[in-house]
Parts: structure tokens; C-alpha cells; sequence
């Protein structure tokens, strides 16, 4: 919402200056966006007099001027055809910076004749719009003065208006808020009767009284909207960046921003018959004022003649029946339309309007009848004509409950003292209708707030009046020592992330949306989660998994030259569209090789161990069991079929891990290899809370443990887990590690059999093993594998 | 001077001369190895009378002693020249990298996130969340907020159909959530007061240019008691920002706002230094508005069955990204979310850097490498 200074003044008696005012609204709760004061770019422009005109000897329309500045006579060569002896105007000396055009002036030389300074538009110094000639100002005006001591200046103040402030939408209201705090009196607003002369021949009628409780109408006939709109209200109107078109747009658009009051007015000569205020019929043509058609349905609201829809009510006008510069005879509409109404009506058609924009807040519901008064008196008095009976249909009504106040809330919902007696001046300064009822205030609204239900809504309006700034400031303690505040799922969410930033990742943050087009790959089955309305086609699917959003980012970092790369992200995959389906998963990718190449020659490819080893960190991190899950080779398609696998406890998947499909690679356009892990956070089973902080005991042999290495024979297809298994369960009291250190294919061996060497550790207990105990250890190694496995010893 | 003396002195010469360890212990078995001079002279003292022999015998084994010490000493030395010679080939240039090793980054969003928890906690403050996905219920209509209210308009909303069996219907539709006030609906219809939680989260709005993204990170808070005034709002977070940026002194102001599920509403500006170049807080006569709060609406209370007669509190929101970005100087919210490794290596923080208020809430990992 934007207004002027002087505009302002009109409704406010204030000796307040521009910073006062501003300071107030931010105060009171309209914040100011900015403010636009024109003065303060128009230091070293003064007033001048122009004492010589010459014509320019190689130009028919350039003058040669001598400019008295008081100080020194100038010349000046200027284009400007008002230009006369005598003529006293605004001079900008050379080294000013002309705000029309941002350019610092020069000394110039102009078809040959120097030119020291130029004499200035309105526009040229963008205090008005007039570009037709330079300033004349008033003869007898001192010539040496600043402009801007007499220029009429106008600074231009934005605020921001909340929706529930839809008075403040007009100008008037904002006055009433700045009076009401004390910065000035609201001056009255004066609003004549006008009695009419004759009966309108168009009457009113409302069907739908739900949505449009009041419409009045007024015919106004031998109106000239040719006349000019005053200067006054074309400078307001340019100000706030409103082009003035045709004195009655002006007045509506005038009055809409003054009084926060829409308004329509009708070329009556292109009505045929009377208005009727009705429900659209579903499929009825509405061609609006912005050219553009509509095909209506039956919760549109219609301003009708015989003819059909010809405005939509309080949105927008039609195309057809307006007034344009040739009309003659109008008629005016002053209505009051609901919010519902005109919100669902605006939304479902996409028309924005500043109409829209009040009714869909709050119009003044008592503001009907002297809204047609005041726009009657103003088109009379700029268009001329002469005025009938007004027309009114529904009835003006505003019914506000009474809201009460316990002035001793302030102290206990607010933490500030406010006697009771000030908190009445202020609701009755604001409007209200204020009474003392058992100790309480009984207040009524005004007609200009819809806003007001409950004690809360009149405490806000004390608060905001006193100021914010008065209440005092209270630390809010921890009962007691601060606790742990992370429930264990958010705890083990942190730790992952300082775990896996501890393995050299990057963590990153990606949109939870994603490409649908890529998401395909990696949806498990489930049905994708789209977005109805996306920004843009490549967020058009709730991720199914984090890892076509990292391995977008890797694209990218590859393509800015950047092939190598670790990145996780531990956030929310969506499994399902109802509130709810959605779990927490560690994803990474590590991309191409451990570094770029070095002179160690250390670097390697990440190869699916890195995924798993990662998988597995992440599990330890959340204090998973990371001894005896099981890995399987079933993890979904979009990884490697051979070379990825799941860490499960029987059903229950905690991660998948390999390296990615090629052809999901392919379909991302990416040539480096990549591996990824998905960790699914909430399956990590929590342990048994045990109290005890003491760590497991720890008992060491003094013997020395004796390790000895075993390679086996055995079908390509068995798993090194079995055999490290096997080994292991061989005899528990005595093997305490097993390893495997060689894995062999090829020659020597037969076709479809592999080695798997593996070391054993055996530790004794009381005494040193002898040989044949060793013999006979090593044995039930042999045997066991065997009896599991099938493998023979090499 | 006796054969023993001349023998003995020959001998220390050839230790003395002898260049290399293979010298060395030739000279030792020339003079005490089986065949050795000196080993020689010792076998002669078995024909020796007694007394001759005894004096001999000292004599020779007192030149033996101090051949022995001298050939230890000899080789000692020997060796350590041979040792160094030997360094003296091993020299690596030192000046050449380690092998490379990368330290991974914290996303200064978790840093935030992290940091918030730390302050809030000291106040009491446990961390809650909820679904993303959300229906119109907890995100629009509990927080006071019906479908035709113009706030719905403030805001452009995703949505997603709610059942796939049938049309797509707005009304009925889920949303993907615009703010985490949803988790603060959802908390208060499972927990009695007395309730003080925060609710970090993404929140998502249909939005994107130079200061938007369509997902965002919000903070929220709510406070529900029998007691806590607007003053006790103004105090935490005022208390809050002040440890959030590590300043001692902070400039706050708070304006009048509006949001349909407080009353009173305000805003929370705080003072800073706005220059070309970048903006400090805590310093200078500018403002920064940085979020919204004001005291929990009763209809909200009521949607959750609480008792507005009864108990009363406060509820703020405040973006995360915006604080990461004052706070770290980041500059463009976009790039939060690019993945690009530069960016992330650069505003990353390392992984040893923990928050909490006892080490300091931030810096105190090491340096970044």
C-alpha cells in the first residue's frame, strides 16, 4: 500500500515530519517498506531566472539562454519550447545528478555552443510526470534557493498492510491508526447527501443476498469524461504508480485507495435494462476488462444486465459496459460483496484486482451509501451531470458482537501492567464502542475492522498502541540441569552425520523433490508420490530415495570439472502419499576415484567395499548390530545385480549397499563409476537401555595367541561369509578371529571353483597349545568349513 | 722395546688404518682370531717357565685388552660411518604432499540445526518433528486458518492428490507441509501441557528466484503453560538470537505483525550494519527482520482441545537457511542446495565441530582442511 505525504495529510492534522510518521507505522504495526522522498536527490539544484533567450545559430528548436542563479549568469543551451525571458525554473549546475536518468551533468557542448548546467522537467528531476517543458515556477520567486524549498515535493511511504488490517488500505485508515497513537487528529470526513433530481431508469435488484447483502447504484446523466482529473489527484495517482486514464477511473481508483472503498462505474447507455445482482449461470461468457474471457460457473458472482454478466461482481469489470471517453451518461456502483465469495471467484479465475484485493479482506460494510455520496459529489464536481435518486437494494447492516476485555490480562497474558482507563482511551480512540460492564470493557467494533473476536484481537490492539517495545524482556529458565533433549532416533541422525563427515563425506542438502523422469529407477515398487502443482517439471515427485537427487549433484560437479566426490545426506524418503510415510535414510555415493591422481599413486576407484564399510559405519554410529546382520544379494535394481547387496536382521532391511546399475548411470548421462549405500535409520533396532555406563569386561590371556593359514577350494558360489562363519563356529572357546587375506580365481584352479585363504587366530587359555592340540584345532577348522560349504583344503 | 711392543704397535697402526668394517676384522683375525700374532704369542707361553710365563702372561693379555677395546671402539665408529653414508643415499624430499586424505563437511544447515538445539535445550526446549506430507487439518485449518482466510493466499502451496483412485480435489487434497506449525499441532493433540518444544524442519512453498527456494528449513517453538506472558516470548528469543550469533549485546526491536494463529503477532528485527560488502550484527543503526512469533490463538488451543481459559503461551518461527546465512555470510540461499563440492568444502564445517554451549557454539572442530 502506497500513499503520499500530502494525501496523507488530508485525512491527518499532524505537525509530525516524514521520520516521525514513519517511526509510528513500523510502531503500530504498518510496517514501512520504503520510503521515496524525492528531496533528498535534489541537493545543489536551485532556483534560477532566465534573463537572455537567444536562438541556437545551428538549430531550429535549441535556445541559447543566459540563467541567473544570484550568483552568476550562465549559459545554458536548452531545448525545452517554453522557454522565455523572465522565466524562473529549477537550474541543475554541472556535477548534479540529474534522478531521471541517473547521469552525472557535464559540461557540454551543444552543436558547437557550450552549455554549462541545464534548466529541468518535472520529469527530470521525477517530482511529477510533465515532460512537455521546463519548470515555471512563479515569477517573484527568489532566484538561489534550493528547489526543493519550493517545489511542491511529495515523499512517497509503502507500508506493508497485514490482512487483517484491510482498512489500512485505504488512507484514511492509516491516518486513524497514526491518530489514534497519538501523532495528530484525525480531521472529519465530510459527506454531502445528494437528494437527486430525478428517478434513475435503471433499478437494482439482488438474488443472492448470502454474498451481496448491499448494492446501491446511482445514474448520473451529461457527465464529461473528457474533463481533465484534477493535478492534484493525477500526482497522487502517478505516485503510487497508478497511470491516470480518464477522470472517472481516476475517481474509483482515487477513491478505492483513499478510503480503502471499491467502486464500478457503467456506460448507462450501454446497459439494457436493469441490474440484477445473480449467481453466473454455469458456462455463462464473461469477457473482463483486461480482454480476456471467462467461462463462468454458478459460484461467480454476476453484476447483470438483460444481456448478461457485465462485471464480475467486485473482481473485475466487463470489457462491454464501461466507460470510456466518449460516455455520456453512468451509472455508479457502490456494493458490498463477501470475502468468501470473492476469494474463491478471484482464485478460481486468476483475476487479481485491487477490488479483489479489499473484498477479499474487509470492506466496510456501513460504506456503501456514503460511498456512493462522496463518488457522486466527486464525479459531479470533475465530470459535471447531474445526479439521480440513489438506488439501493439489501440493507447496510453491521452487527459486531461485543468483545470484552479483563484489563488485568494485560498483566498476565502480556507481562505488562495497563490500567484499565488506558486501555479504554485507546479502543476508543481506534473506534470502538467502549463500556464498563462488571469490571471488564465491553467494546464494539467499528465497522472498518472484521477483524475483532476475541480478547486476544483487543489486547493486540492496546499492546500495539502502547508499544511492543514497553514490555520488558523475562529469560525463560530450564527447570533444573539442562537434559537431553534428542529423542534417540534424533540423536542417532547426528551422530551419522558427524560419522560419515569423519570418513571424508560432504554432507549436502537437496530439495525433497525430484525428477520423476529419473525417480522412476528408484521407486521399490511403491507408486511415486507426485506433486500436483510442481515450480518447475524437475521437482514434480516427493523422493522415493535420496540417491537420484545426490546423483544429480554429481552430475553437476562433474561437469564443473570435479569427478571425484563423496556425498551424503541423511534426511526423509517417501514411501507413500498419506501424512506419515516417510522414513529416515543416510544416503551416499562416493564417485569416481579416493583423490585425483598423486605421486604415491595411492588413489584408487571407490569400489562397492567403500558403500558397504560406509553402510556399516553409519550402523555403528546409531549403535546397531554390527557383528551379526546378515548380507544378502538382494538389493533393489536400480544397484549392480552382482556387485550390491542388503544388511538385514532377517526381514528387517537396515541398508542396501553396491555399486549402481549402469544402465541407471546411463540414464543420468554419468560415465564415472559410482557406489552408493542407503541406510534406512529407524530399522537400526535401539539397545536394551542399560543403565550400567560400565563397558564390557575385559579379560586378557597372557599367552600368546597362534594364528595359522588355511586355503580352501570351493565352488565359485559360495560366499566368503559361510566359510569365515563356518571357521568361526568350528570352536568357539579357542577362535577368536578369523580373516580372510587371499581370494584366487583362475589358473590351477577348475572352472567354476575359487580359493578363499583365510587366517584363523586361536588363543589359549592356561597353557600353550601343543602340536597335536594345534593339529586337532586346525582340523575341526578343516572340517566344519567343509561339512558347511563343501570347500576342500588346497 | 720387546717383540710385544713391536707386534702391538703394528697392530694399532693397522686398526687405525683400516677403512671399512671388512679392513677391520681382517686386521682383528690377523692379530686374535685362531691364527692371530697375538693368539700365536699366546700359545708359547705353555713352554714357558713358570715365572717368565707369569709375567708374560700378563703382559700379553693386558696388550690383548687393549687391542679388544681399540677394535670395539674402531668398529664403532667405522659403523657409524658407514651408516652415514648409507642415510646419506636415503634422502627423500620431505617437501613433497602426504597422501591425500579428504575431511569431510557438516552441512551448515545441521550446523544451524545443531546449534538451535544447543541454545533451546538450556531453556528447556525438547526437539519435535512430524510428517512432511501433511493434510490441510494440521497445516492450515488447526493453526486458525480456513480456507477462504486471505493467509492461504499468502502462501503458494504444493499439493498432492490424496487418493489416486479418484480426481485430484483441492479441498481434500494433501499438501506437502508450509511450515512446521503442523508438528506443533500434532505435539499438543498427543501432550498435555505444560509444553516447550522446538520443530526444526523443511517446509516447502511454491517459490523460486534470487531469495526463495521452493524448500526451505524453518524453526519453530511453542511454548503452552499457565503462565508464560508475552514478556517471557520477548525474553527467549531475544536471549536466543544473542547466544545464536555470539554477541554480547544485540539490538532488538519488535514490530506488530500479523499470522492468523497468534494474537498478539509480531516481528523480531534485529540490529545491524548494512554495508555493499556485508552485514554485521550487533552492531549499527539498521534492521534486520528476522522472525515472526506472538501468543499461541485460543482457536488453536481449542483445535487442540486445550482449555484457552486455562492455559495460555507463545509460538515463533524462524527460517534456519536465513540464520546459517547471516550468521556464516553466505550470500544466495540457492546455492544451499546445489551440492556443488566447492560450496560445501567452503561452508562446510568440519566434522569435529560440535555445538554446545559449554565449548562454544561453533569453531571449535579445528580448521577446516
Amino acid at each position: 500500500m502506497k500513499f503520499t505525504l500530502s494525501w496523507l495529510k488530508e485525512h491527518l492534522d499532524t505537525d509530525a515530519n516524514i521520520n516521525e510518521i514513519v517511526e509510528t507505522l513500523t510502531r503500530i504495526g504498518l510496517e514501512v517498506e520504503e520510503v521515496v522522498d524525492p528531496a533528498s536527490s535534489l541537493k545543489g539544484f536551485i532556483t534560477a531566472r532566465i534573463d537572455e533567450v537567444e536562438d541556437h545559430p545551428d538549430s531550429d528548436h535549441l535556445h541559447v539562454l543566459r540563467v541567473n542563479t544570484g550568483k552568476e549568469v550562465l549559459q545554458v543551451v536548452c531545448g525545452a519550447p517554453n522557454v522565455h525571458k523572465g522565466l524562473v525554473g529549477i537550474y541543475a549546475p554541472t556535477g548534479s545528478l540529474i534522478p531521471c536518468y541517473g547521469e552525472t551533468l557535464k559540461v557540454a557542448k551543444i552543436r558547437g555552443v557550450e552549455s554549462m548546467g541545464m534548466m529541468c522537467s518535472e520529469k527530470e528531476l521525477m517530482v511529477g510526470d510533465d515532460h512537455t517543458g521546463i519548470i515555471e515556477l512563479d515569477s517573484n520567486t527568489e532566484i538561489g534557493m534550493s528547489a526543493s524549498s519550493v517545489l511542491n515535493i511529495d515523499p512517497v511511504i509503502e507500508v506493508s498492510i497485514t490482512p487483517n488490517r484491510a482498512e489500512c488500505l485505504g488512507v484514511r485508515g492509516i491516518a486513524r491508526d497514526l491518530a489514534a497513537s497519538g501523532l495528530g487528529k484525525l480531521k472529519p470526513l465530510e459527506i454531502k447527501k445528494i437528494e437527486g433530481t430525478f428517478e434513475s431508469p435503471i433499478k437494482v435488484s439482488i438474488d443472492c443476498l448470502e454474498d451481496c447483502p448491499t448494492y446501491t447504484g446511482r445514474y448520473i446523466r451529461g457527465v464529461n469524461n473528457k474533463a481533465e482529473t484534477p493535478k492534484w489527484m493525477k500526482d497522487r495517482l502517478t505516485a503510487i504508480g497508478l497511470r491516470p486514464i480518464s477522470p472517472l477511473v481516476d475517481i474509483t481508483n482515487y477513491i478505492n485507495y483513499d478510503l480503502a472503498r471499491p467502486l464500478h462505474v457503467f456506460d448507462a447507455d450501454k446497459l439494457k435494462g436493469n441490474i440484477k445482482v445473480r449467481m453466473a449461470k454455469d458456462g455463462e461468457e464473461f469477457l473482463a476488462l483486461n480482454e480476456k474471457s471467462f467461462v463462468l460457473d454458478d459460484k461467480a458472482l454476476g453484476i447483470c444486465d438483460d444481456e448478461g454478466v457485465q462485471c464480475l461482481g467486485g473482481i473485475m469489470g466487463g470489457l462491454n459496459k464501461g466507460s470510456y471517453e466518449d460516455t455520456q451518461n453512468v451509472f455508479l456502483e457502490c456494493a458490498l460483496f463477501k470475502p468468501e465469495c470473492i476469494a474463491r471467484t478471484g482464485r478460481k479465475f486468476q483475476l487479481d484486482s485491487d477490488s479483489r484485493y479489499r473484498y477479499e479482506r474487509w470492506v466496510d460494510p456501513m460504506s456503501n451509501i456514503s460511498g456512493n455520496e462522496y463518488a457522486t459529489q466527486m464525479i459531479l464536481d470533475i465530470c459535471g451531470g447531474e445526479a439521480s435518486k440513489m438506488e439501493i437494494a439489501g440493507i447496510e447492516n453491521f452487527d459486531a458482537k461485543p468483545v470484552y476485555l479483563r484489563p488485568e490480562k494485560l498483566k498476565t497474558f502480556i507481562g505488562l501492567e495497563v490500567e484499565k482507563e488506558k486501555c479504554a482511551e485507546i479502543l476508543s480512540n481506534l473506534g470502538f464502542k467502549v463500556e464498563e460492564e462488571n469490571g471488564k470493557l465491553k467494546a464494539i467494533s467499528p465497522s472498518w475492522r472484521g477483524d475483532i473476536e476475541c480478547e486476544q484481537d483487543l489486547i493486540e490492539e492496546v499492546v500495539r498502541m502502547i508499544g511492543l517495545d514497553n514490555i520488558p524482556l523475562c529469560s525463560m529458565k530450564s527447570e533444573g540441569f539442562p537434559r537431553p533433549v534428542l529423542t534417540p532416533i534424533q540423536n542417532n541422525i547426528m551422530v551419522i552425520k558427524h560419522e560419515l563427515a569423519s570418513r571424508g563425506m560432504y554432507e549436502t542438502v537437496t530439495f525433497s523433490f525430484t525428477d520423476s523422469s529419473i525417480a522412476k529407477y528408484f521407486r521399490r515398487g511403491n507408486e511415486g508420490v507426485l506433486i500436483q502443482n510442481p515450480i518447475i517439471t524437475e521437482f514434480d515427485e516427493m523422493r522415493p530415495s535420496v540417491l537420484p537427487n545426490l546423483l544429480i549433484g554429481a552430475k553437476n560437479n562433474i561437469a564443473r570439472g570435479y569427478p571425484n566426490m563423496a556425498l551424503f545426506e541423511v534426511v526423509p524418503e517417501f514411501y507413500g502419499r498419506n501424512p506419515g510415510e516417510q522414513r529416515t535414510v543416510a544416503s551416499g555415493i562416493r564417485v569416481g576415484k579416493t583423490d585425483r591422481k598423486e605421486w604415491t599413486g595411492s588413489t584408487r576407484l571407490y569400489d562397492v567395499f567403500d558403500a558397504k564399510a560406509d553402510a556399516l559405519a553409519v550402523i555403528a554410529a546409531a549403535k546397531g548390530p554390527i557383528e551379526n546382520p546378515q548380507i544378502t544379494t538382494d538389493a533393489p535394481d536400480y544397484y549392480h545385480p552382482g556387485r550390491s547387496g542388503a544388511i538385514r536382521l532377517g526381514k528387517n532391511v537396515l541398508a542396501y549397499f553396491g555399486e549402481l546399475h549402469p544402465s541407471v548411470l546411463k540414464a543420468l548421462d554419468i560415465k564415472t563409476n559410482v557406489v552408493a549405500f542407503e541406510v534406512f535409520v529407524e530399522n537400526i533396532p535401539t539397545p536394551r537401555d542399560n543403565k550400567s555406563k560400565a563397558k564390557k569386561r575385559l579379560e586378557l590371556s597372557q599367552l600368546q595367541a597362534v594364528e595359522k593359514d588355511l586355503a580352501f577350494v570351493c565352488s565359485k558360489d559360495v560366499k566368503a561369509v559361510s566359510i569365515v562363519g563356518a571357521a568361526k563356529t568350528a570352536d568357539r572357546e579357542n577362535i577368536t578371529d578369523v580373516r580372510v587375506f587371499d581370494v584366487y580365481e583362475g589358473e590351477n584352479l577348475e572352472q567354476d571353483k575359487k580359493s578363499i585363504a583365510i587366517t584363523v587366530t586361536f588363543q589359549p587359555k592356561d597353557k600353550t597349545y601343543t602340536d597335536t592340540e594345534l593339529e586337532a584345532l586346525m582340523n575341526k577348522v578343516i572340517v566344519e568349513v567343509g561339512k558347511k560349504t563343501g570347500a576342500v583344503l588346497r | 722395546m720387546s717383540d710385544i711392543e713391536v707386534i702391538k704397535k703394528e697392530i694399532v697402526e693397522q686398526i687405525t688404518n683400516a677403512s671399512d668394517l671388512k679392513a677391520l676384522d681382517d686386521v682383528r683375525v690377523n692379530a686374535l682370531g685362531k691364527k692371530g700374532r697375538i693368539t700365536e704369542l699366546l700359545k708359547t707361553l705353555g713352554s714357558m717357565p713358570m715365572e717368565e710365563r707369569i709375567e708374560f702372561g700378563k703382559q700379553i693379555n693386558a696388550v690383548k685388552a687393549e687391542l679388544d677395546t681399540l677394535l670395539t671402539n674402531q668398529k664403532q665408529v667405522l659403523e657409524t660411518k658407514q651408516l652415514n653414508e648409507k642415510l646419506k643415499k636415503e634422502v627423500i624430499d620431505v617437501t613433497l604432499p602426504c597422501r591425500p586424505e579428504t575431511q569431510g563437511r557438516i552441512h551448515p544447515i545441521s550446523k544451524v540445526y545443531e546449534e538451535v538445539v544447543a541454545i533451546f535445550s538450556e531453556m528447556g526446549f525438547e526437539v519435535a518433528d512430524g510428517p512432511e506430507i501433511e493434510d490441510q487439518f494440521h497445516n492450515f485449518n488447526a493453526l486458525n486458518t480456513p480456507p477462504n482466510h486471505p493467509a492461504r493466499q499468502m502462501q503458494d502451496t504444493f499439493y498432492v492428490n490424496n487418493d489416486i483412485t479418484k480426481e485430484f480435489d483441492k479441498d481434500s487434497a494433501y499438501v506437502v507441509r508450509t511450515q512446521t506449525s503442523s508438528v506443533q499441532i500434532r505435539t499438543m493433540e498427543k501432550k498435555q501441557p505444560p509444553i516447550r518444544i522446538i520443530a526444526p524442519g523443511r517446509t516447502y512453498r511454491s517459490d523460486y528466484d534470487a531469495t526463495h527456494t521452493p524448500m526451505f528449513h524453518q524453526v519453530e517453538g511453542l511454548v503452552v503453560d499457565k503462565k508464560t506472558t508475552m514478556a517471557d516470548l520477548k525474553g527467549c528469543l531475544y536471549d536466543f538470537m544473542k547466544e545464536f550469533f555470539e554477541v554480547d549485546d544485540l539490538k532488538v526491536r519488535f514490530r506488530p505483525s500479523f499470522f492468523p494463529f497468534t494474537e498478539p503477532s509480531a516481528e523480531m528485527d534485529i540490529g545491524c550494519l548494512k554495508s555493499k560488502t556485508e552485514l554485521k550484527i550487533g552492531t549499527g543503526n539498521d534492521w534486520l527482520e528476522v522472525l515472526g512469533c506472538g501468543m499461541v490463538h485460543p482457536n488453536v488451543l481449542k483445535a487442540c482441545g486445550i482449555d484457552p481459559e486455562e492455559y495460555q503461551g507463545f509460538a515463533f518461527g524462524v527460517g534456519m537457511d536465513r540464520l546459517a546465512m547471516l550468521k556464516y555470510g553466505i550470500p544466495d540461499l540457492r546455492t544451499f542446495f546445489e551440492s556443488d563440492v566447492r560450496w560445501i568444502k567452503n561452508y562446510g564445517f568440519a566434522p569435529l565441530d560440535i555445538s554446545a554451549m559449554t565449548l562454544g557454539l561453533s569453531g571449535n572442530g579445528g580448521l577446516t582442511r
